[in-house]
């Protein structure tokens, strides 16, 4: 048995189940047409025609891949650090309001090669900011970061809601000023057979934060200590890690991550952070850290095919209704989800942490 | 009870030719296992030889790829375990399955409850596990919660949830490694009992003193097969080493706990005098709970010198060793290496002054079971193997290369998963992990536990070698052969102080047995 049979197994047992998950999807869709009177051939030549049919599609669905390659990558990474961020919608939202602000604070003659690095970067560093509480909160109390991103969704969203529409927004909008300076350019602007898409150059943003990522995790000592802690805490504690500053880092990394994904929205797209934007990207991105194995070669396929799901929807919409997409997209979830062992272990541990803040929480409410 | 089996009446367990792969690994092939009903059966190998798999084959949790299994003459090869369980074969397992939240009853119960309408019948549970208590022997108090119960009294749940389910065949997989040893004199007398009582049991051991003072008959496994079937009668524990090994091994005592000549004689050249290597003053520390663990304690450890601790497991030695490595805050006390102070220091500071650890739960603390051997290799010393914070690759798998040809590290694949590898391999990770590098001091905590033979020896060398070359050396095991065959000064535990240091000369199994459960103080 030789080093490269093994690797090779390996390649096959993470790439399997999301190829069996596509197939099981697949066939639920079939059905699903069945039952709206149309020809499954006809819808699944429409959705790819829609989407892959053209360069229009294309750059939609290389739009929408932008955002959740982030979001996908900022669970992934606390995921191997053994938490489980359910706060990448926040810190999604956070981030593209941080480059929002930045860019309008900006002085319109700023070139861009100065402001698009500055505004980035506020989206990494709000991101990173709104990351770091229930970072902080878990290492130094040990509170379970799954209640406190949740709870932290409501009150980040809820406060940008509120910055926007009492302070910076454009009168009848939920939205605030275009910014001057810092707007990424968009692929349209070097090949213009994307005209019209909203696909734009942080598509290579979130590449080069996948190969980042990626590097991180696997050729660096930070990456090592953060896998160990995911994996045996008590054994990277042994070993000379700090463990609860890796969890504050990992939290703040991951909300960079996310954050990173504003980005696409506010500088490549619109030019103004709108309220809501986020629209689910960042629970999305759970499922496609899910689907990519926690791994950013992994994530960013299963980001392509959830975009892909995503875009399709829109264009199927004239003959069966655009959910039909949302359920496939549901179905590829839990396929992965009951199939695979260590996606298994890691929503188990999730709740098992969960409930005991949460007793923990009710005990000292009674003492 | 004795080696001529009785034709007439059908084997409690027959295996025949049993072949177990797992991927390409084989862990089973021809294993051949005869038991008669009414016997102690002990399956002796060492790790890796496939033991535990051919248990597991038995019990039905794998189906064999070749082979049959017969139990009461009955053909059952590739059952399901609740048809095991139905049949009266029951395994209880190296690492327990209980659940701590719950009682003892409650664990006993738990699956087959009895029930009154649609409740638990709690209250007939607990009456019903007490009953069976007092039947076997077994006494535990129905009521505790698990968490609250000693390792010894965990076990005999285990051993109690089977006998609930009515097992007539008992197996029990290393169940003396967590154990006292007056635990272990108490699991004999039930094992005894059972026996008498009709029941069949097999005992999977390393330690063949063990074997020696509980079975009827021995089975040896070597390599996945097994190679060897004799009574007990009148084996040696050097016959029995010798089967298992396939040559002979020097055994560090005669199995027994009975003093080799010329050993202490050897312990009083090979301990000089000079500036302690390790000095613990005063050192109080307190347990998870809050309590107090370990109590004013104070000694040096010298240079070229094996301080032995021997002690019941829970009176304060793992609070100790997390003290000394920096895992566990001290209350009061001072800690020196070398005269220098280890009170601010954090764990990577302490291990890069000279402080190796064996830490006594490889599973746990010990070993990343998911990373690769070159990559467990480097735990605690990834910092030597990275510049500016990028791994050097090329450095680690250097390193795994080298530690594993030093250490016969088996399978000699530095890229494979920690986990993979059997107890003794795993646990060669550690000791080339803590002592293939430099170091002035090792705490080594229960070194051998569930360690073969081979490798028991291997590690027993590598540690006087240590010694040897003038290391200081806090050596922690519940295995008081162990102690008495490694240490130059014997100091026994209890309630988190020490109720009497000896130099080695003056130690024998005998005099210190009363020490470690408090009753000579």
């Amino acid at each position: 048995m030789s080093t490269v049979t093994r690797v090779d197994r390996g390649i096959w047992e993470a790439v399997l189940p999301p190829i069996v998950a596509l197939c099981i999807a697949a066939v639920v869709g079939d059905l699903l047409i069945l039952t709206f009177g149309e020809a499954p051939a006809a819808v699944f030549s429409l959705l790819v025609k829609g989407t892959w049919g053209n360069a229009y599609g294309i750059g939609q669905v290389l739009y929408k891949t932008t955002t959740l390659t982030c979001t996908g990558l900022a669970f992934a990474l606390a995921a191997r650090a053994g938490l489980f961020n359910v706060g990448a919608e926040g810190q999604l939202a956070a981030g593209g309001f941080g480059a929002a602000v930045v860019g309008l604070l900006l002085p319109s003659g700023v070139p861009g090669i100065i402001a698009v690095p500055i505004c980035v970067l506020a989206a990494m560093l709000t991101g990173a900011g709104v990351g770091a509480v229930p970072g902080a909160l878990r290492a130094r109390f040990g509170a379970s970061e799954v209640i406190v991103t949740i709870m932290l969704n409501f009150i980040v969203l809820a406060l940008l809601n509120w910055l926007v529409s009492a302070k910076l927004h454009v009168p009848e909008t939920l939205h605030t000023p275009e910014i001057g300076s810092g707007m990424v350019p968009r692929l349209a602007d070097a090949f213009a057979m994307f005209r019209g898409s909203a696909a734009n150059f942080t598509l290579l943003f979130a590449v080069l934060a996948a190969a980042a990522a990626w590097w991180y995790l696997f050729h660096t000592r930070s990456g090592y200590e953060l896998r160990a802690v995911g994996l045996q805490p008590d054994a990277a504690e042994y070993g000379g890690v700090r463990v609860p500053r890796v969890l504050l880092v990992t939290m703040a990394l991951s909300g960079a991550l996310a954050g990173l994904g504003g980005v696409n929205f506010v500088l490549g797209y619109k030019g103004y952070y709108e309220d809501g934007f986020a629209g689910g990207a960042g629970f999305l991105g759970i499922a496609v850290a899910l689907v990519g194995r926690n791994h950013p070669i992994g994530i960013l396929a299963s980001a392509l095919l959830f975009a892909t799901l995503s875009q399709g929807g829109l264009a199927v919409n004239a003959i069966v209704p655009k959910q039909l997409t949302d359920i496939l997209t549901a179905v590829v979830i839990l396929a992965v989800a009951t199939a695979v062992p260590e996606v298994q272990k890691q929503l188990r541990a999730a709740a098992a942490r969960a409930a005991n803040t949460l007793r923990g929480a009710r005990t000292e409410g009674v003492a | 009870m004795s080696a001529p089996l009785p034709a007439q009446q059908p084997l409690a367990i027959c295996m025949r030719s049993v072949v177990k792969t797992f991927g390409g690994v084989v862990a089973n092939r021809d294993a051949s296992l005869d038991v008669a009903t009414g016997e102690i059966h002990a399956l002796v190998g060492e790790n890796g030889a496939g033991k535990s798999t051919l248990m597991r084959v038995l019990a039905g949790l794998y189906a064999p790829d070749a082979g049959s299994v017969e139990v009461n003459g009955r053909d059952v090869t590739g059952w399901k375990t609740t048809e095991a369980i139905t049949a009266g074969v029951g395994m209880v397992h190296q690492h327990f399955m209980l659940v701590p939240t719950l009682t003892v009853a409650e664990n006993v119960v738990l699956g087959v409850e009895p029930k009154n309408g649609l409740r638990v019948d709690l209250h007939r549970a607990a009456l019903e596990v007490e009953s069976l208590c007092r039947k076997c022997g077994l006494h535990v108090d129905p009521h505790a919660k698990v968490a609250d119960l000693s390792v010894g009294e965990a076990q005999r749940v285990e051993i109690l949830k089977t006998l609930y389910r009515g097992a007539k065949i008992l197996i029990l997989d290393e169940p003396t490694a967590v154990l006292s040893p007056p635990e272990v004199q108490e699991l004999w007398t039930v094992l005894r009992a059972l026996r008498d009582d009709g029941g069949t049991v097999v005992l999977i051991t390393h330690k063949l003193d063990e074997v020696i003072a509980v079975s009827d008959n021995i089975t040896v496994m070597r390599a996945g097969t097994t190679v060897s079937r004799f009574p007990t009668q009148g084996v040696t524990p050097r016959d029995i080493a010798r089967a298992m090994v396939g040559r002979d091994v020097a055994l560090h005592l005669e199995a027994i706990g009975v003093e080799v000549a010329g050993d202490a004689a050897v312990a009083e050249i090979a301990a000089p005098s000079g500036a302690p290597a390790l000095r613990i003053s005063g050192l109080n520390v307190s347990s998870d709970r809050g309590l107090a663990a370990v109590n004013d304690l104070s000694f040096d450890i010298r240079p070229g010198e094996i301080f032995g601790i021997a002690g019941v497991e829970g009176n304060g030695q793992t609070e100790l060793l997390e003290a000394i490595a920096g895992l566990r805050g001290v209350r009061s006390g001072r800690i020196e290496l070398a005269g220098q102070s280890f009170d601010a220091l954090s764990v990577r500071e302490r291990a890069d002054r000279g402080l190796s650890h064996i830490p006594e739960d490889r599973h746990r603390r010990g070993l990343v079971l998911d990373y690769s051997i070159a990559e467990n290799l480097i735990l605690g010393r990834q910092h030597h193997f990275a510049t500016r914070g990028k791994l050097d690759h090329a450095g680690i798998d250097a390193n795994a290369k080298e530690q594993i040809a030093r250490f016969d590290i088996r399978p000699p694949m530095p890229a494979l998963a920690a986990r993979a590898l059997s107890g003794g391999n795993q646990q060669k990770i550690v000791i080339a992990r803590e002592m293939g590098r430099a170091f002035s001091v090792l705490l080594a905590a229960q070194p051998t536990r569930g360690v073969d033979v081979g490798a028991i020896e291997f590690i027993h060398a590598q540690l006087r070698a240590a010694r040897d070359a003038g290391k200081g050396i806090l050596l922690i095991s519940a295995d008081l052969t162990e102690v008495l065959a490694l240490s130059d000064r014997i100091a026994v535990m209890y309630g988190g102080r020490f109720a009497t240091v000896l130099p080695r000369a003056a130690c024998s199994a005998e005099l210190l047995g009363p020490f470690m459960t408090g009753a000579a103080a």
